[in-house]
């Protein structure tokens, strides 16, 4: 704490510091345990910058705020925890067919239901995929710590505003609670991707026309001028309904495309020890804290353990771990909950090593000895 | 004069509309279009924004910006478009179903926070996309496609639910007093604050159908019948206005706009600096 | 690990324990290491068990929850009932004095001063228990120095309230000074 920007900070306030440093400028939500923080923190100093904050009558509203402020123009968060993320669904699923750019927050607690709401828990990452209904496409980022809390929520922000999705940060009540040291980055170095706007004055602007070299239509908002139309009805160019399945063809596939197609650089994960490794741990979160401090005991006493932590959770990092799964003897899974991602990692080694799972679904924390515990095991 | 609207106001090559023949709904939003122009405003400054249902599909037709957004949820997007550019005419068109069921909460945290935001309710007393099914605003005993034996519901009087909840701008129009509608779309868009219109359409396919309400004609006869302008009302006896409603401006008053709340919020730190 | 300092301060919701977790861990960057406050919450704002944790390190810090504390303080009889268990066996156990230590505890070094007295009779202020809980952390472990301690005290309590808060980390150092 030498220089002035080094700090003590909670997840949840590092989340809120990237979010303004991204662009921010408005903030919709609804107070939710353990989540509050990034409302309070945001509704105090959003006005600061320009920005603006409200509280909504309930998480639905949050949701559909947050999209109605994008859309005029405004880089927009909601932050919620499980039973507010069930409830936002259905707006998630507007945002990603009417391609609003939007970050949802996720501080993970225990659930189903109201649950332990003080609680960690990372229960709802198969929500974060499937929650709402529909074909959609899905970008969810995962950080471990304070720090990376504030660089993944600056990087939501650039993901949502390039392939204008909206963008979850799967927060854990972990990370999300902790205090811990960060070093603010200058702004100069901090990279800002903002979303790509119709040429001033085009005549012939279609809402969703991707121009050629381009990832994803551009983006006018309301009141430049452009009087579109948007909807969460499957819609042509023009952004006007259709009821053509060519058309609704057309979109669907555009709009999965635009991530899978991208896989590249979207995905990015942490690996270490992993040249040699017979057991690699797969870790995410505030649980890949743990799995590291079991994997330096391991390795202290001789055991080849390596790591790997995906970092962008949805989509999954497929190739490397398809990799991973080829070369180690076996992959120990560890997350907070009953077999999440675990499922994922099965998928995608289709039987080319022995998969194990370390879960925990009484509000506690996985600790390093209950992951050493199944390397001893597996061994 | 109104196909001059329709080129103004109207993406033509939209049209014609999906509403059945007889409906109310086209009145209607030719009264909200008739308002914008008899007020001049600029169409890029116009945002119209609608939910789900029949009334909800006015904004595809209108040439402004438009959003047709979620059941029920009309109110909060609009809410998050006038927050980020309060220099927007926001004007939300919803149905009964859509603004007093699903989207109650919105609408009543909206009028409580008195941002100024216009909302035209097409009330037809029923879930007419759906295929007929009672709302909130079917009168209790009449029949519905999810109501054979007769609803027993009682049934909401949006215009005072809207008041209650802080409205600063309340009316009620139909789509018979298209005249009256259209004066009290301008008033209610002029109010800087959270304004309702709890305007009365007609529903012959499915509303008036299973009432044995008669022709598109005596669906509109009775809506002349039975409205009695509200400060008309004042003066007659009660025997006057069994069985009638009231139409007409309710609650017109100023109060502090949410926009303009929140931007002398963000002043405050523009000074310091 | 060797060079990292495990700390659970426990007591009553609404007694400061966070914000002394938060000022420790403070006072740790301020000496240049890393450290890590966690808590557990219960759901009353006020009354009820609260905890906070503090880890101090001189390198990474990966799992960040505490089992086993290096130091445990229990301003409470329901909260030392709860937690005693879990001090190292080398630990020491800091407790107030108006807390009757359950049977069969292990701990390295039992430590039983009069905490909340202190704060309501000799600094007058029952609210800067928890600051004198630190000074008193502090003097038993030297985990942070005391010019890091203080500036981060400083930097966290009211205006106005600074001299109030130097005695109570005074008292809290003379507390404990004897063990």
């Amino acid at each position: 704490m030498k220089k002035n920007n080094i700090k003590l900070m909670q997840g949840n306030e590092a989340c809120v510091e990237g979010a303004i440093a991204a662009g921010m400028k408005f903030y919709a939500g609804y107070p939710i345990t353990p989540s509050t923080e990034i409302a309070e923190v945001s509704a105090q100093k959003l006005p600061r910058v320009g920005g603006k904050f409200i509280q909504m009558e309930d998480e639905i509203a949050g949701m559909a705020t947050a999209i109605g402020g994008s859309l005029a123009g405004l880089k927009s968060m909601t932050a919620t925890s499980g039973p507010g993320f069930s409830l936002k669904q259905e707006n998630i699923g507007y945002a990603a067919l009417a391609e609003i750019p939007v970050v949802i927050v996720n501080v993970q607690r225990s659930g189903p239901s109201t649950g332990l709401p003080t609680a960690p828990s990372q229960g709802d990452m198969m929500q974060a995929k499937w929650g709402t209904h529909g074909d959609h496409p899905v970008i969810a980022l995962c950080p471990s710590s304070v720090k990376e809390t504030f660089d993944l929520t600056v990087r939501c922000f650039n993901l949502a505003e390039k392939y204008r999705m909206p963008v979850f940060l799967m927060l854990d009540e972990v990370v999300g609670h902790m205090r811990e040291k960060i070093e603010i980055p200058d702004a100069s170095e901090i990279e800002i991707y903002d979303r790509l706007k119709p040429t001033p004055g085009d005549e012939n602007y279609l809402p969703y026309k991707v121009e050629e070299g381009q990832i994803v239509p551009a983006m006018a908002a309301y009141g430049d001028g452009y009087r579109f139309h948007v909807t969460g009805l499957i819609h042509d160019e023009s952004g006007f309904p259709s009821n053509s399945t060519e058309v609704a063809q057309t979109l669907m596939t555009r709009i999965m495309k635009k991530v899978e197609d991208n896989i590249n650089d979207i995905v990015t994960y942490e690996e270490s020890n992993t040249d040699d490794a017979e057991i690699i741990l797969l870790s995410y979160g505030g649980t890949a804290r743990s799995a590291k401090s079991a994997m330096k005991k391991a390795r202290e006493m001789g055991l080849k353990v390596g790591m790997f932590r995906p970092i962008t959770v949805w989509p999954f990092p497929e190739e490397r771990v398809k990799e991973l799964a080829k070369q180690a003897k076996s992959i120990i899974v560890a997350e907070m909950n009953y077999g999440q991602m675990v499922l994922e990692v099965e998928r995608i080694a289709k039987g080319t090593t022995d998969i194990y799972h370390v879960g925990k679904i009484n509000g506690e924390v996985i600790s390093p000895d209950e992951i050493f515990s199944k390397i001893k095991e597996v061994l | 004069m109104s196909s001059q609207l329709v080129q103004q106001y109207y993406r033509a090559d939209k049209l014609p509309h999906i509403w059945c023949p007889g409906c109310g709904h086209g009145i209607l939003m030719r009264s909200v279009s008739q308002a914008i122009h008899n007020l001049g405003l600029d169409k890029d400054k116009v945002c119209i924004v609608s939910g789900i249902g029949c009334s909800s599909r006015a904004p595809g037709y209108m040439d402004f910006n438009t959003l047709h957004t979620t059941h029920g949820r009309a109110l909060a997007f609009a809410t998050g478009v006038k927050m980020a550019r309060p220099e927007l005419e926001v004007i939300v068109v919803t149905g009964d179903g859509d603004a007093t069921a699903i989207g109650g909460n919105h609408l009543i945290h909206a009028a409580r926070r008195n941002i100024n935001i216009t909302t035209i309710v097409f009330n037809n007393n029923v879930y007419g996309m759906t295929g007929g099914q009672y709302s909130p605003t079917t009168p209790t005993g009449d029949l519905g496609t999810t109501a054979p034996y007769g609803n027993i519901d009682k049934s909401f009087d949006i215009a005072t639910l809207a008041e209650a909840a802080g409205a600063t701008y309340t009316a009620r129009g139909t789509a018979y007093h298209a005249q009256q509608l259209i004066k009290l779309v301008e008033n209610a868009i002029k109010n800087k604050g959270f304004s309702l219109i709890d305007a009365i359409s007609i529903c012959p396919t499915y509303y008036g159908r299973k009432n044995k309400k008669g022709s598109v004609v005596d669906m509109m006869n009775w809506l002349k019948d039975h409205a009695v302008d509200a400060k008309v009302a004042q003066k007659l006896p009660p025997e006057k206005l069994e069985g009638k409603f009231l139409i007409g401006e309710f609650k017109n008053v100023t109060e502090p706009e949410y926009t303009e709340e929140y931007q002398k919020i963000i002043e405050r730190f523009q000074k310091e600096r | 690990m060797a060079n990292q300092i495990e700390l659970r301060l426990t007591g009553s919701g609404g007694q400061g324990l966070i914000l002394g977790g938060i000022i420790l861990a403070e006072a740790a960057l301020l000496d240049g290491k890393t450290a890590i406050q966690s808590q557990s919450y219960g759901p009353e704002a006020r009354g009820g068990a609260s905890k906070a944790e503090v880890i101090i390190s001189e390198t990474e810090i990966d799992y960040p929850k505490v089992d086993s504390a290096d130091l445990l303080l229990a301003l409470t009889q329901v909260a030392c009932d709860k937690y005693a268990d879990s001090v190292k066996e080398d630990g020491i156990l800091l407790v107030d004095s108006t807390v009757v230590l359950p049977e069969g505890i292990k701990a390295g070094k039992i430590v039983s001063v009069p905490i909340l007295h202190t704060a309501s009779d000799v600094v007058g202020k029952t609210m800067v228990a928890n600051i004198i809980a630190i000074g008193a952390i502090q003097q038993l472990l030297g985990s942070v120095t005391k010019e890091s301690l203080e500036s981060a005290v400083l930097s966290r309590v009211p205006k106005g309230t600074e001299d109030l808060n130097r005695k109570a980390l005074a008292e809290g150092y003379k507390l404990v000074e004897k063990f």
